[in-house]
């Protein structure tokens, strides 16, 4: 680059990038612009006009602000132990997150960390230690949650922290059990559907979908290109959301919101006007499904007197009934493609009391109306894009160097390609995500499993602790986000406060959430600071081949650009110490550094039969070119729809799924998609909750739970925030706090943002940027109000996941300047038999704060 | 001699603000001699993103426009300069960070307020069009290579191509009041600067209430007529591009079959006037 620049690559959440380096100092990072030996685009040709994306690739906000991040002030960059901690005496467990921190060398903290280890093992007995981290992480295949923790804690025997699937919730507790699809938990298959969309597809209705905002997921802005070719073809828009969202800001359309988890109802409503106006495919329905007959009596109120009307849905949703069958009868006449979530299987709907509810009908909605028909699929331009699919390429999920086959996706395709020293947790015992406060301050708990291989992997409740553990002394936090992103997370706070921890270790790269809560901090680095690599937006594991979302295909290598800040170590040096100290240094990293791993990973790829090592360490990334037209994979559920063999190029369902012949028809038992669902008929068909049949069920907590509805009169969504990754790059001094629409300064610090509607406002004497608490029983959040059109009456929209949390008096009992608004969501069971949140029905209130430390 | 100009597509931007933070990026804690000391950290918006929502729920649109100084032909701030800032002969009006040092009332000098002050060097800056990047070859500046949606791109070409882009294309310049000459264009501006009268038509017979799809809507003007739309599926009519406080209008509505209603309208802003039912 001239003038002692160096240009590197690395990889983001955000998509790839090129780092400039000056003096060991990162000046900038900006988009990967491909050079001529780069692959050419793909070319799809529709209605007469040929569409191709620019050469390039696109990056996230929180992408860019990458920078401001690694040269935080909040980076932790000496290892350090709170004041009144002392391992050998006090522990002071009730002075977490109040008192101070002294800094301390590597070799005091590891050895207060191993000594702890020991201890609790042999105190205890197996189970004592408990880990958990956050759903995402810097980008890198090998420094992952998925791999180098998991090899870590595999090798010491440990209590995992179980996620539920909050990403997709109601689909996996919902849909899974009208299409199959678990290995996707529940979500859709995903093959070529920019082309199919493009030349026969007419409407697309956008459901709790704003893949402006979220990306899909990792997606950076590449799908926002093909969504303005949509608007070049005249094809019609509608959005279904509480929110004018980014999307529907962008894009334009028909905008219909209805009150937070009543979507249902419309859904029901919908069904109804194509059953009474046959507006439905009846052929598919009658060859391709099953049960429509019990789902069309309970539609048609046959079955409990009800008719479900549009009229009968206004009451629910707010929607006027017109509306309802305005869109019913163009969805019914148009070939119509339906966007429901970023991805299909997200939305933030699915995170409501009624999530499942709300899956299950879109699945419906879809079988209606020849779900793989042309024009006629799911997906909104987001993914699908005619990029090879073939070329093998792990992404995060497939474990890295876990060695771990049993809980990551490394057994279906990376072991085999990448061999290395199996590991294997001993401990038989889980803490549910959601029930970690109770698990340490009750000492008991129950979750369910989320096992996706089948349909009945989620039938499986499991009880904590286990037969024979031990219950959790010592937590090792790796990172600390759970109270911006978990639900009525003064659970969270108040559980690091009481004594069932004996112990807690936090391994962050900021001094943020729960780090303030450790007893010791291990400091990590952040990628731009070791080696790794990896694939642009290929996550693998859950969303198979999730790189369809970007136009091109990027395989990175990513660069140590700068050497660590501080006394930083990354992930894998840190856990490679601490084996080191336990006699399993070998064992955990095989004597291979990390950027051997980086090379025994490249060897496992197909990348060598396209360029050498050499050349792929030094160039930092490679273009894979598409595949040429005839030979693009085949379109989602096409097969389905004309009765052939399953031809999409996924490996599931598992052959042992299928009731008829191999790869005929879906994973359910009848092998068809069952409006009466056969799974929950075995499991429990009297379950008011998830009933064989999609019914509408109100939400336990909105307009139908009076006595709170009277205190607590406004419904609050917390859908993902737009320009950070959940609690990546928000806080910590980034350049992001800067962004108008992210948060405000007001009196030198920066408030989170509420939205409310203007007559919300008036009626409660709040203008723009007033300060506001937003509170119920569970807590109060102070943030700066504004005032919008975009959200309904009786509606309040504040994206969750704050990385700051600033309690104004004691922590857990006090409002949170910081803007947690996750301290105010609900901590009940979407559904009884499940582990899924409901974060999107919330009752609270608005009102002027004054600077009080009361929560109401 | 060919000129820089930026190119702004208010329909086309998603408000991501990657033009906002790679100006951040390539700016604060970089100091480019010669041409623009660091930006603070926090503060500065060398590229200001305005957000514009019209109607009320649930007619509305929203609508986002990217500021930055629009390096014009006719600079107040560099007649008020004494010299710290000059026009380069490739367009880009820039700040001598040296010449310029204590030189705060330049702040006020800017009618598009487009200058800001750095306390801590003591110095006014603004977007310097990432000149030292276009100076090494850069095609292009860090928020324009950032921007995902083409709302925002640049053309670096003569005078009179830039007069025919902006002929063919519609283009406007901010508050041309000002007669700053700027060599900052905009598209679609009437999503900011104009306004919109909104609705929806709706029939009852004897209890359903339905969208009535196809009624032709007309904007008079005491009498004139202005424009005629019809309505779409959910019986929504939009009639925008109308200029602000511009007082009344009278709307009617016809639909085979139907008594044409008829509605007026006081226009100060954007307005949903909400469901008309025709009889
Ligand atoms: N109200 C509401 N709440 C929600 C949702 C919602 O829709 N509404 N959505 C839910 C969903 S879908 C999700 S996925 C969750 C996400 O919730 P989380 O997964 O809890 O959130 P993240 O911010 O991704 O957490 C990542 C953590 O890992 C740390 N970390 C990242 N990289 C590294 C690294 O390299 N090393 C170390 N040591 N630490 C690292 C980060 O600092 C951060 O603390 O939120 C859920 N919560
Ligand atoms: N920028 C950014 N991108 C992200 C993430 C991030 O944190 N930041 N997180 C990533 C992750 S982990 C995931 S899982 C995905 C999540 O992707 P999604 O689940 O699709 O995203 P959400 O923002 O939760 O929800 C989408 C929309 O649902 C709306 N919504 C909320 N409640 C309701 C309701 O009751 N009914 C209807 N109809 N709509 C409702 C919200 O207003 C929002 O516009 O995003 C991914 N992408
Ligand atoms: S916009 Fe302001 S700062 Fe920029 S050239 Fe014009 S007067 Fe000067
Ligand atoms: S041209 Fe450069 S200085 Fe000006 S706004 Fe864009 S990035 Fe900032
Ligand atoms: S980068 Fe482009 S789309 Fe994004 S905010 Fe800036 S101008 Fe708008
Ligand atoms: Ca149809
Ligand atoms: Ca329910
Ligand atoms: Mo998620």
């Amino acid at each position: 680059m001239g003038k002692g620049v160096k240009r590197y690559t690395s990889n983001t959440n955000g998509g790839p990038v090129f780092v400039y380096v000056k003096d060991g100092k990162i000046i900038r990072i900006t988009p990967i612009e491909f050079d001529e030996e780069d692959a050419e685009p793909w070319v799809v040709k529709a209605r007469g006009k040929t569409f191709s994306p620019p050469k390039k690739t696109t990056v996230n906000p929180h992408t860019l602000a990458w920078k401001s991040m690694i040269y935080s002030p909040d980076r932790l960059l000496y290892p350090m132990k709170r004041v009144d901690f002392d391992p050998n005496g006090e522990r002071n467990p009730q002075n977490r997150g109040i008192s101070g921190y002294e800094r301390i060398s590597w070799d005091e903290a590891l050895t207060i960390v191993v000594n702890e280890i020991k201890r609790v093992k042999k105190d205890h007995g197996p189970g004592a230690i408990m880990n958990g981290s956050g759903s995402h992480h810097t980008w890198g295949a090998l420094g992952y949650w998925l791999s180098a923790r998991l090899r870590f804690f595999n090798a010491i025997g440990w209590t995992p922290v179980v996620h539920n699937p909050d990403s997709w919730e109601g689909w996996f507790w919902g849909a899974t059990h009208h299409w199959g699809q678990s290995a996707r938990n529940g979500g859709s298959e995903t093959y070529n559907l920019v082309e199919d969309c493009l030349q026969n597809c007419e409407m697309i209705v956008f459901w709790s979908s704003d893949p402006e905002s979220t990306s899909g997921v990792y997606g950076a802005q590449e799908g926002t290109v093909r969504r303005q070719w949509l608007k070049e073809l005249g094809i019609k828009i509608v959005h279904v959301d509480p929110y004018y969202n980014h999307t529907a800001g962008l894009m334009g359309g028909k905008w219909l919101a209805p009150k937070p988890g009543t979507d249902s109802a419309m859904v029901l409503a919908i069904a109804y006007v194509w059953m009474t106006e046959n507006l439905y495919d009846k052929e598919y329905v009658a060859e391709r499904t099953t049960g429509f007959k019990k789902w069309q009596d309970y539609v048609l109120g046959k079955e409990d007197g009800v008719p479900k009307t549009p009229e009968w849905q206004e009451q629910e949703t707010g929607i006027p009934a017109k509306d309802i069958r305005a869109l019913a009868r163009e969805w019914g006449r148009k070939k119509t493609y339906l966007a429901a979530g970023g991805i299909i299987g997200f939305g933030g709907a699915c995170r409501t009391a009624t999530g499942t509810d709300w899956a299950r009908g879109m699945v419906c909605l879809m079988a209606m109306q020849g779900l793989g028909k042309p024009g006629v699929n799911m997906g909104g331009m987001q993914q699908g894009t005619p990029v090879d699919t073939r070329f093998y390429f792990p992404g995060y999920a497939e474990g890295g160097f876990s060695g771990d086959i049993f809980g990551t996706g490394n057994f279906l395709n990376l072991y085999q390609r990448m061999p290395n020293i199996v590991t294997m947790n001993t401990v038989n015992q889980g803490v549910p995500r959601l029930k970690i406060p109770e698990a340490i301050m009750e000492g008991r708990c129950e979750g369910w499993s989320a096992d996706a291989k089948t349909i009945e992997g989620q039938f499986f409740p499991f009880q904590y602790p286990s037969p024979g553990h031990s219950p959790v002394k010592m937590y090792y936090k790796y990172g600390g986000s759970h109270i911006g992103t978990m639900v009525d997370t003064n659970r969270y706070v108040n559980m690091y406060r009481s004594d069932g921890l004996e112990f807690v270790v936090n391994q962050s790269i900021w001094f943020e959430g729960e780090a303030q809560f450790a007893d010791v901090i291990l400091p990590a680095c952040t990628n731009f600071e070791r080696w790794d690599i990896s694939e642009f937006a290929n996550c693998g594991g859950y969303i198979y081949h999730s790189f369809t979302q970007v136009n091109h295909r990027v395989a990175v290598l990513q660069h140590k650009c700068i050497e660590p800040l501080g006394e930083s170590k990354s992930d894998i040096e840190i856990f490679l110490e601490l084996s080191k100290r336990l006699g399993l240094g070998s064992v955990y990293s095989e004597g291979s550094t990390e950027l051997e791993w980086c090379k025994r990973l490249f060897d496992g790829t197909d990348l060598p039969n396209r360029l050498s090592w050499k050349k792929f360490l030094k160039k930092g990334y490679y273009v894979i070119p598409p595949l040429p037209e005839n030979r693009r994979d085949p379109v989602s559920f096409r097969w389905y729809a004309e009765g052939r063999a399953k031809d999409t190029p996924e490996p599931f369902p598992a052959p042992a799924d299928y009731t008829g012949e191999y790869r005929m028809g879906l994973q359910t038992q009848s092998g068809k998609i069952e409006f009466e669902s056969s799974s929950l008929k075995r499991f429990d068909p009297n379950d008011p909750d998830r009933p064989p049949i999609m019914k509408y069920n109100p939400a336990w907590e909105g307009p139908h739970s009076p006595e709170l509805f009277a205190k607590y009169p406004l419904q609050l969504i917390s859908p993902h925030p737009k320009f950070t990754f959940h609690t990546q790059s928000d806080g910590k001094d980034s350049a992001i706090n800067d962004i108008k629409d992210h948060r405000v300064l007001i009196n030198g610090h920066y408030y989170w943002i509420v939205r409310i509607n203007s007559s919300d406002a008036a009626a409660r004497g709040i203008k723009e940027n007033d300060l506001v608490k937003v509170f119920n029983d569970r807590g109060a959040v102070v943030c700066a109000a504004q005032l919008t059109e975009r959200i309904p009456p009786g509606t309040v929209h504040s994206y969750e996941s704050s990385a700051v949390y600033k309690p104004a008096g004691e922590p857990g009992k006090s409002p949170d300047l910081g803007g947690c608004i996750n301290l105010l969501t609900p901590s009940r069971m979407m559904i009884k038999k499940s582990h899924a949140m409901a974060a999107n029905s919330c009752l609270v209130e608005v009102g002027k704060w004054g600077g009080e430390e009361s929560v109401s | 001699m060919k000129k820089w100009h930026l190119i702004i597509d208010v329909e086309k931007c998603v408000d991501c603000n990657n033009c906002f933070l790679s100006c951040k990026d390539e700016h604060v804690d970089n100091d480019w001699p010669g041409y623009t000391r660091p930006q603070p950290r926090h503060g500065h918006r060398w590229i200001n993103i305005m957000r514009k929502e019209r109607g009320q729920y649930p007619l509305i649109d929203v609508a986002y426009r990217p500021t930055t100084c629009m390096h014009c032909e006719d600079a107040p701030c560099i007649k008020a300069s004494r010299g710290s800032i000059a026009k380069r002969p490739d367009g880009v009006v820039s700040i001598d960070p040296n010449k310029a040092k204590g030189q705060k009332e330049l702040v006020k000098a800017c009618p598009y307020q487009a200058i800001w002050w750095n306390e801590e060097h003591d110095v006014p800056q603004k977007c310097s069009f990432c000149a030292h990047l276009l100076d090494q070859g850069w095609k292009k500046p860090r928020c324009v290579q950032a921007c995902p949606t083409g709302a925002l791109k640049v053309e670096y070409v003569e005078d009179a191509e830039m007069s025919r882009i902006c002929q063919a294309d519609n283009l406007e310049v901010l508050q041309p009041e000002y007669n700053t000459r700027p060599s900052v264009y905009y598209k679609n501006l009437y999503r900011f600067t104009k306004c919109f009268i909104a609705g929806s038509v709706a029939v009852n017979s004897s209890g359903v209430v339905d969208c009535v799809e196809g009624a032709k809507v007309t904007l008079f003007r005491d009498e004139k007529k202005l424009s005629e739309v019809l309505t779409d599926n959910f019986g929504d009519f939009k009639i925008d591009n109308l200029p602000e406080n511009s007082g009344p209008y009278t709307i009617e509505i016809e639909m085979l079959g139907f008594e044409k209603a008829t509605a007026t309208v006081e226009i100060t802003t954007s307005q949903n006037i909400g469901t008309v039912y025709l009889g």
